[in-house]
C-alpha cells in the first residue's frame, strides 16, 4: 500500500505543479513506482509541465463518470521508468468531482503505486477539498512573500481541522533569492519555519533553469547542473527517509568568496 | 562585510517589516475572531467599567496580540483603557 501526498499552498503561482512534477520524476528516478495526479480540474497544467500534453486520452473526470477505468486514464511517461500521470479534464469544472469519489480513486492508486502525488489547485474550495480527500500527508509550498506565507498558514490550519496531524504536514520554501535574503530584503528560511511551525522538507533556490526546463516540458530534476534540480532531488531523498543535510545556501557563497580571497592573496 | 550588516540593521531591513506584518496578520487570522466582535466587546467593556470608573471612551484600544512567556502561542486580547477618575460608590 503506497502513500498519498497532496502538494498544496492556498495561493496560486507559488510552484505546486512544478514541485509535483519534479518530486514525482525524482522519486521515479530513484526506483519508485509513482503516479502524479492533477486535481486542478478546469485549469489543468501538470500534463504540460511534464511534457505529456499530447498523450492525454481519458482523464480523472472520465473515471469519475464511469467512462473508463483508472488504468485507462493513466499515461506512462516513457522517459522515466515507473512514472505515470493521471490528468484531469480541462473543459469541466471542479464540481465535476466529489471528495468521496476522489478518495476512492486515490485508494485504488495506492494499491498500485508506492507514491501518489496530488497536485492541488489554488484556493480553499471544492478543488482543495477534492485534492486533500485521499491524502495521507501534505507538502505545503510557499514563497518568501507575506501573502504566500499567510495563505500557507491558513492551509495548514485547514488541513489540521480536516483531521491531518501536524507532523504529516511539511514545508517547501520555493524561489528563495539568496542575494536578497543576505541583504535582509527577503523573508529567510528561519523566519518562515518560525512562523509556520511545521517541519521543513526543503528549500528551492530561485533558478532560471526552471523556466528553461518548463519550456521544454522536461522536469528540472533531470538537469544535473541546475541548483533547483539538486534541491528537488534532495527533497525526494528526504521523502524516502534519508537524512540529507539542508543546502547551506549562504555558506556556498562564502566558500566561493574564500576561494576568491585565496586567489587574491596569491 | 560586518559594516554592511550593521548598516542593514539600522536601515530596518524590509524582511523584518515583512515578518512583523505577517505575525500581526496571523494573530488575527488564527484567532478566528471577527472584527465586529472586537467592537462589541469594546462596547460591553465600556458599559461594565463605566459603573466603577470614568474612562476616556475615545482612547480605548482593544487589540489582539501574542501572549507572553508560557502563553506565547496563544493569542491574547489586550485592552488599554485610560481612566479619568474613580467613581465613589457605596457612599
Amino acid at each position: 500500500m503506497g502513500l498519498a501526498y497532496v502538494v498544496t499552498s492556498g495561493k496560486g503561482g507559488v510552484g505546486k505543479t512544478t514541485t509535483t512534477a519534479n518530486l514525482g520524476t525524482a522519486l521515479a528516478n530513484m526506483g519508485k513506482k509513482v503516479v502524479v495526479v492533477d486535481a486542478d480540474t478546469g485549469l489543468r497544467n501538470l500534463d504540460v509541465v511534464m511534457g505529456l500534453e499530447n498523450r492525454v486520452v481519458y482523464d480523472l473526470v472520465d473515471v469519475v463518470e464511469g467512462l473508463c477505468r483508472v488504468k485507462q486514464a493513466l499515461i506512462r511517461d516513457k522517459r522515466f521508468e515507473g512514472l505515470y500521470l493521471l490528468p484531469t479534464a480541462q473543459t469541466k469544472d471542479k464540481t465535476a468531482v466529489k471528495p468521496d469519489q476522489m478518495r476512492k480513486i486515490v485508494k485504488e492508486l495506492k494499491e498500485e503505486f508506492e507514491f501518489v502525488l496530488i497536485d492541488c489547485p489554488a484556493g480553499i474550495e471544492r478543488g482543495f477539498e477534492n485534492a486533500i480527500a485521499g491524502a495521507d500527508k501534505a507538502i505545503v509550498v510557499t514563497v518568501p512573500e507575506v501573502s504566500a506565507v499567510r495563505d500557507a498558514d491558513r492551509i495548514i490550519g485547514l488541513l489540521v481541522s480536516k483531521g491531518m496531524e501536524a507532523k504529516e504536514i511539511r514545508l517547501i520554501i520555493n524561489r528563495l533569492k539568496i542575494d536578497m535574503t543576505k541583504r535582509g530584503d527577503m523573508l529567510n528560511i528561519e523566519d518562515m519555519v518560525d512562523i509556520l511551525a511545521i517541519e521543513m522538507l526543503g528549500v528551492i533556490p530561485d533558478d532560471e533553469k526552471i523556466i528553461v526546463s518548463t519550456n521544454r516540458g522536461e522536469p528540472v530534476v533531470t538537469y544535473d547542473n541546475a541548483p533547483s534540480g539538486l534541491a528537488y532531488r534532495n527533497i525526494a531523498r528526504r521523502i524516502l527517509g534519508e537524512e540529507v543535510p539542508f543546502m547551506n545556501l549562504e555558506q556556498n557563497r562564502n566558500v566561493f568568496k574564500g576561494f576568491i580571497k585565496k586567489i587574491l592573496n596569491l | 562585510m560586518d559594516v554592511l550588516k550593521v548598516f542593514n540593521k539600522v536601515a530596518n531591513a524590509s524582511k523584518d517589516v515583512a515578518k512583523e506584518r505577517l505575525k500581526l496578520i496571523l494573530i488575527h487570522d488564527r484567532s478566528n475572531i471577527p472584527p465586529q466582535f472586537i467592537n462589541m466587546i469594546k462596547g460591553d467593556l465600556i458599559k461594565v467599567i463605566s459603573d466603577y470608573v470614568e474612562i476616556e471612551e475615545e482612547n480605548i484600544e482593544i487589540t489582539l496580540s501574542n501572549g507572553e512567556g508560557r502563553n506565547e502561542n496563544i493569542s491574547a486580547l489586550t485592552a488599554n483603557i485610560p481612566i479619568k477618575k474613580v467613581r465613589s460608590i457605596g457612599k
